[in-house]
């Protein structure tokens, strides 16, 4: 009867772990793999039953070394779990920090990177951290991941590889495929993006994960790329967004209206021209948009920018409909 | 007997995760009952004892070098009492995968940037620990980063989800754009629904007396009450289509530039045909003039309103109600 795979998975990982030398791969197969026989099928087979399960030891932390399995010939290759760097640094916390951990754990509402916490998690209750969320009042925040398009950029992210998606712009009516080495991905204003390298045009792009259209299509190896050092996903997707200026404005909204300027005002004050005076701080269109929602009831203050647009959408309606 | 994991959705690699967790921490304490033992990882008996039956059959194969790992089966069964010997290869855990040490870690960052003040030095140690852990300079992590919104930081999302667990009431102060006013009102939840990238509170609203959809992101307060749901059955209902159908509503028909596109997927349309040049046109069903009102006034100029005839009146004389404010003050 062939061993189930987490049987196989947990030889695999004693046999290599703090290995002296390095072990060959015929070692391994005689060790682990007793299920496939020599042969050409079996041969194939166990390559790809080993690729498979070396990488999956490495998605649980493993640190796997290859080197070269005989003193004298560099031609067998062999493999070791090296103890020190495999292992977890032993960390010690606070109470109030172990409770902490428990919070951390509740703030991804996505399935892959909840798991992920999860286990990272498993490892420090190993280490015998006792982890008990309900003696801190902090609140998480919930931060959820719906589009299709994350789970496989992010796993394309961790295995460095290239993907492709269909992509479309809402100026644009037909999707068009792209071609990315995805880097890592952003959430900003309550949407994610991607950032990377995009093979086709040679250069730095930012994608919105809501607009990819389709599947997302993970091509070639592993590893295929590199990350340029110092990358910051945040400074990159904020530079490669298109920019829209920011305003300060002052705007006077009727008492009693207005409620969702009020909410995100930074001051409010009541002037003697029966008008309440207002500060906002946003994107110059999103401001202007929702100083029109309101009517009549809002009028815009400064800057004169602002002013303008404001006037010359309206005047553009009121022109439209004579 | 059988090894294999036996949870749907559990694969090979996160059992054999587990085990590398598990190990490490009964090893430290010699003697562990099996009910502890689960506590700790917040898990169930059965899970760690088939974990443990697992790790019972590896080192068998020959080859391997050392000695077999002991565990004692008759002490799991008997006393429920969980002895491993002979392991001591696996006394420390596996280090944090970069995937692992990132979800961690950027948890705790977003946590810090929407944190109060007085959260942010117990959150700040906590992450210094944690990322010398994944490895100096941010080594080992992936490239991930969240800036919360608001909504995403508050505590309003928790609340409803833990109301609809308990088959709680809800008191919320909700805000109404299309009257512009905040109400206070209690509402039994059943369900969160996202729709495009915004996420609905399904209740049934006692001030209303009738089902309503409310933006989450406009519920500016949330409290749960003591008070059970009057009726703790009932499903949430699907939000992804037509939730207006138990309002009166009236089809209003915009002619929509390309710039004001963007409104066919955002809200309920039942028509569209192509307009003039590269303009389309759609048919919405809406529950208040005000609201559409307020709509085109901010997609102005890009949005055009067609019928009904008594609407596009009033959107008109609303538009130069709010045009003669500027030519009144100055401008020109």
């Amino acid at each position: 009867m062939a061993q189930p795979r987490a049987e196989r998975l947990m030889n695999l990982h004693i046999l290599l772990l703090g290995a002296k030398r390095f072990i060959g791969k015929d070692a391994i197969r005689e060790a682990c793999y007793p299920e496939h026989a020599r042969g050409p099928a079996g041969d194939e087979a166990f390559e790809r039953a080993f690729e498979r399960d070396k990488d999956a030891l490495r998605q649980i932390g493993a640190v796997i070394e290859v080197g070269s399995a005989d003193a004298f010939f560099d031609d067998e290759i062999g493999y070791r779990i090296p103890t020190e760097q495999t292992s977890l640094p032993e960390i010690r916390f606070e109470p109030d920090e172990a409770a902490l951990l428990g919070v951390a754990a509740q703030v991804w509402q996505q399935a892959t990177l909840a798991r992920a916490t999860g286990r990272a998690l498993a490892k420090l209750k190993g280490q015998g951290v006792e982890i008990d969320p309900s003696r801190l009042e902090v609140v998480a925040p919930a931060i959820a991941a719906d589009e299709p398009a994350f789970e496989p950029l992010w796993d394309a992210v961790g295995k460095r590889r290239q993907v492709s998606f269909p992509y479309r712009r809402p100026s644009e009516g037909e999707p068009t495929t792209r071609r990315l080495q995805p880097w890592g991905l952003v959430r900003s204003s309550g949407r994610w993006y991607v950032v990377g390298f995009d093979v086709d045009r040679g250069a730095e792009r930012v994608f919105r994960l809501s607009r990819i259209v389709g599947p997302v299509r993970a091509t070639g190896k592993s590893g295929a790329y590199d990350v340029p050092a110092g990358t910051d996903v945040r400074e990159l997707a904020h530079r490669l967004s298109p920019s829209i200026p920011t305003v300060r404005a002052e705007v006077l909204v009727r008492p009693g209206t207005g409620l969702g300027l009020r909410r995100r005002a930074e001051t409010v004050t009541a002037g003697d021209d029966g008008w309440d005076h207002l500060v906002v701080e946003g994107p110059a269109d999103q401001v202007a948009d929702e100083v029109l929602t309101y009517g009549a009831d809002v009028l815009v203050r400064s800057p004169g920018s602002l002013r303008d647009d404001v006037v010359a959408r309206l005047r553009a309606v009121a022109e439209a409909a004579r | 007997m059988t090894t294999r994991a036996e949870k749907p959705g559990d694969t090979a690699p996160d059992q054999v995760a587990r085990l590398l967790a598990l190990v490490p921490y009964l090893l430290a304490r010699g003697e562990v009952r099996l009910d502890d033992a689960a506590a700790h990882f917040g898990t169930d008996a059965e899970q760690v004892e088939r974990d443990l039956r697992l790790l019972f059959m590896t080192g068998l194969s020959p080859g391997l070098p050392g000695d077999l790992i002991e565990v004692d089966l008759d002490a799991l069964e008997g006393d429920r009492v969980i002895r491993v010997d002979n392991a001591d290869y696996l006394a420390r855990p596996v280090r944090f995968s970069p995937a692992e040490a990132t979800s961690l870690v950027v948890a705790l960052r977003t946590m810090l940037e929407a944190a109060p003040p007085e959260a942010r030095e117990v959150i700040g140690r906590t992450l210094t620990k944690l990322e010398q852990a994944a490895g100096p300079d941010d080594e080992g992590l992936l490239r991930l980063h969240v800036t919360p919104t608001p909504l995403e930081a508050s505590a309003i999302v928790p609340v409803l989800e833990s109301a609809i667990e308990h088959g709680h009431q809800v008191e919320i102060t909700y805000h109404v754009p299309s009257r512009d006013q905040e109400s206070t009102r209690v509402v039994d939840p059943r369900g969160l629904a996202r729709v495009e990238e915004v996420l609905y509170l399904d209740a049934w609203c006692h001030t209303a007396r009738g089902d309503r959809a409310f933006r989450v992101d406009r519920i500016l307060a949330a409290r749960e009450l003591g008070t059970g749901v009057a009726d703790p059955g009932a499903r949430a209902r699907d939000l992804t289509g037509g939730w207006f159908t138990d309002a009166e509503t009236t089809t209003v028909t915009l002619r929509l530039a390309p710039a004001a596109r963007w409104v066919q997927e955002y809200y309920p349309v039942t028509d569209r045909r192509p307009g003039p040049g590269e303009s389309v046109e759609v048919d919405l069903e809406v529950a208040s003039e005000q609201w559409a009102q307020a709509l085109v006034l901010r997609l102005a100029p890009h949005a055009t309103l067609l019928a009904p005839q008594a609407y596009v009146e009033s959107f008109t004389a609303a538009a130069r109600a709010a045009l003669s404010l500027y030519e009144a003050d100055g401008v020109d």
